[in-house]
């Protein structure tokens, strides 16, 4: 089989520049641990507070000290449940200071859902069985809406909250 | 044109100048299309 | 000279007659796509206008019902029927059609179109808003799997016969290669069976099951692995029929040759192989899939790149050989001798251009975790817009062009010609601007699969808006457009003037290098094929197996549906 002296060049080229972009995806997800979210751990979809981090009393942002955060939150059709403020009324904003830590933990008690700090690499599948988890750190202040990015329902579109990073 | 000229002129390879120009704009392109990506991905931090 | 030697040459055994019977069999397909087109294209239109934020659905229709008909209809009904109308022809043109075979073909076009009866009166009774994806635990009723699978099983039915077509020829022809588009079909409906099987078994041994009750749970990520096991090739299969006019039936337009059978063939191979072993790459944000297997995977996706650069230079080589044929040098200035005027070129040639944002924005979307930055946004919609709903469909309408008139006996005038560059140009606008805000609002955040919101008042949803404007202007281009091209088909089918219109087959050169016999080792490539799947899969879906959590059980009231 007879190859063309200038499509061998752009093969070399073409296959070379796809091992570029392999190696530099490689050595972020290895060796500087960039993977996208995957951890494999399991929760039954029926009883989440079973789980400490889905407690009630437990969702929502807290500092754990260093600047450190966890935001803990239930993704279920069709609302994020990210705790409830002093008066007892559901959070819907919260706000984290620019260049804090923070773990993100979510899970569901029914279908798939999205998780998206929209304009952020915080973007993660939820899916019942599994706790969906990320460290992100957020370096731009400003607010962002939290959105669902996958298809739940009839009112799949309500589904928000916002995030405000401080200075 | 005889036989043998023909087929001596059909033997080199034709000249595709103007597909290697053409291929290494379409590279180019998806190249500065993923460096662009992979940047605003990397601005975004983690 | 040499131009006319090129004309002249004609392979003795080509072309076949297409009969009148044969003609019924596979324009029954290709009206279904149409009327899928037009359908499809209205909900299109409606999402964009709601999306918009200026238009509500009348008489409390669901968007997201809309959004099921657009997807189903035109991911689903259109490109399957379209394709296999237009696989058949190609079979029946290259290597001829059985009586026998020809029956085998209606029983299946009845299966996929009895299939997507149900499936869409389902829909249409607003009992199945799952999306084209019905990903569990959502639950539609049962009858929406069971119209999907009469869909599936009616296209299984079409490659066998294509497969017995090809089987019967070379028992005629021992020790020839096979017909270019015959090789082609075959292998596509090769890849096209090997992935439905993996969706096939999802729904047949536990969607259908669990959705009437008999199974009480479902393990919610072994059916979303499955379905993208199935949900990558799935674009390919809409991909390679594109590729086979571009290989062998462009190069006839345009008064060339084939630039190399070889390549043409090792290209379908190379997308037989590295097809399937894919599907994770859409799974990449999900919390069950094993990080390294994901990587792995991503691997085997940027080699499926290589085809595609292979057709690309191909795509060149054949457009400047046959300028410089024709007198046209330098650089650049065999552009000039391609038909412009000629809708049989001009759409695909769109549909081309179409693929090199297309492609990169697909490189892009795999890139591990570089997909978080556009996972589920609707950069995705735009990525795909512009490959199955551009390159894809484009050099579809190229080929309808000919092959409507082809297989009923009339012919394209100039002014259904001209009509079609029209069209194409709208396609082309319209298209340009609704995938460009898509992609943009993307980057931004801007998800997809989305009912109009305003997020609450946030800054970045209003800045979606104004992207969602534009594709509201794009969206009412396209359906312009698809108006135009419903017109056009039914001209050609049943008003254009009685001729004879051309089924443009291109051939090699007359002393082109004779294409390797290792080539037709079917047996090797299943085998290869299978092996990458069971290397790529058998792990990943071992571990979703023994580290399930409890399953889920179906949910209805989700989709107002309880």
């Amino acid at each position: 089989m007879h190859i063309h002296k200038f499509e061998k060049y752009w093969l070399i080229a073409g296959i070379g520049g796809l091992i570029v972009f392999l190696v530099i995806l490689g050595f972020g997800a290895f060796y500087l641990g960039t993977h996208p979210q995957s951890h494999g751990i399991v929760i039954d979809p029926e009883n989440i507070e079973a789980n400490e981090a889905f407690k009630k009393e437990n969702l929502g942002l807290h500092e754990i000290g260093d600047g450190k955060y966890v935001l803990n939150v239930v993704a279920s059709a069709f609302n994020y449940d990210l705790g409830v403020d002093e008066d007892g009324k559901p959070v819907k904003h919260i706000q984290i200071p620019k260049d804090s830590k923070v773990l993100i933990q979510a899970t569901t008690p029914d279908v798939i859902h999205g998780f998206n700090i929209a304009g952020t690499n915080a973007n993660m599948m939820v899916e019942p069985g599994y706790i969906s988890s990320m460290e992100v750190t957020f370096k731009k202040p400003g607010e962002y809406t939290l959105v669902c990015n996958e298809y739940c329902g009839t009112g799949h579109h309500l589904m928000y909250a916002t995030v405000e990073v401080v200075e | 044109m005889s036989a043998k000229e023909k087929k001596v002129h059909h033997d080199k390879e034709p000249d595709l100048r103007g597909t290697l120009a053409s291929v290494s704009l379409v590279g180019l392109f998806i190249v500065i299309t993923w460096v662009g990506a992979f940047t605003l991905f990397l601005s975004r931090g983690f | 000279m040499a131009i006319e030697k090129l004309e002249t040459y004609q392979d003795e055994r080509l072309p076949l007659v297409i009969t009148k019977q044969e003609s019924r069999l596979y324009m029954s397909f290709i009206y279904v796509a149409f009327i899928a087109l037009l359908i499809g294209g209205l909900m299109g239109l409606l999402q964009v206008l709601v999306r918009s934020g200026h238009f509500t659905l009348p008489a409390g229709i669901d968007y997201y019902q809309v959004l099921t008909v657009h997807g189903v209809i035109l991911a689903l009904v259109l490109t399957t029927f379209f394709i296999i109308g237009f696989q058949f022809a190609l079979m029946g043109k290259t290597v001829g059609i059985s009586d026998r075979q020809r029956r085998l073909g209606w029983l299946s076009f009845w299966t996929m179109t009895i299939g997507t009866a149900i499936t869409a009166t389902t829909i249409l009774l607003g009992k199945a808003s799952v999306l084209y994806t019905f990903y569990a635990p959502l639950q539609a009723h049962p009858a929406f799997y069971i119209g999907l699978t009469l869909v599936i099983v009616g296209s299984w039915i079409a490659a066998f016969v294509n497969f017995h077509q090809l089987a019967v020829w070379k028992k005629k022809h021992p020790g020839e290669k096979s017909p270019l588009l015959a090789f082609m079909v075959c292998i596509n409906m090769a890849m096209w069976l090997i992935c439905s099987i993996g969706v096939a078994v999802s729904v047949l041994f536990h969607i259908i099951p669990w959705s009437l009750g008999w199974i009480p749970s479902i393990n919610v990520l072994l059916s979303r692995t499955l379905f993208w096991y199935f949900g990558h090739p799935l674009v390919y299969f809409w991909l390679l029929p594109a590729y086979m006019a571009w290989y062998a039936i462009i190069p006839k337009i345009i008064g060339g040759k084939i630039f190399s059978d070889a390549l043409a063939r090792l290209s379908f191979v190379l997308f037989l192989f590295f097809s399937i072993p894919v599907g994770l790459h859409h799974q990449l944000t999900e919390p069950g899939l094993d990080s390294t297997w994901k990587f792995i995977q991503v691997v085997l996706t940027l080699m499926v790149v290589i085809p595609s650069l292979m057709t690309a230079f191909s795509m060149f080589a054949t457009f400047e050989i046959t300028g410089r044929k024709k007198g046209y040098g330098g650089l650049f200035g065999w552009l000039k001798h391609l038909p412009w005027k000629d809708v049989r070129f001009v759409a695909p040639f769109v549909g081309m251009l179409a693929f090199i944002p297309g492609g990169a924005g697909g490189i892009i979307n795999a890139s591990h975790q570089m997909n978080s930055l556009v996972h589920n946004t609707i950069w995705v919609t735009g990525h795909f817009h512009l490959t199955v709903a551009t390159t894809v469909v484009l050099t579809f309408f190229g080929v309808a062009y000919w092959l409507i008139p082809h297989l009923t006996g009339r012919t394209l005038t100039k002014s259904i010609n001209n009509l079609g560059l029209v069209q194409t140009y709208l396609w082309a606008i319209g298209m340009t601007i609704m995938s460009a805000a898509m992609h943009i609002q993307g980057l931004l955040g801007g998800p997809r699969r989305s009912n109009f919101s305003d997020y609450g008042g946030t800054e970045q949803a209003a800045e979606w808006g104004w992207y969602q404007l534009a594709q509201a202007i794009g969206g009412s281009i396209l359906f312009i457009a698809i108006i135009l091209m419903v017109y056009i088909v039914a001209k050609l089918a049943f008003f254009a003037p009685k001729g004879e219109e051309e089924f443009p087959i291109a051939e090699e050169e007359e002393n082109a290098e004779p294409t390797p016999m290792w080539l037709e080792n079917w047996k090797l490539w299943i085998a290869i094929t299978i092996a990458l799947i069971l290397f790529a899969y058998t792990v990943p879906i071992m571990d979703v197996i023994q580290n399930a959590p409890p399953g889920s059980p179906p949910f209805d009231w989700p989709i107002g549906n309880s």
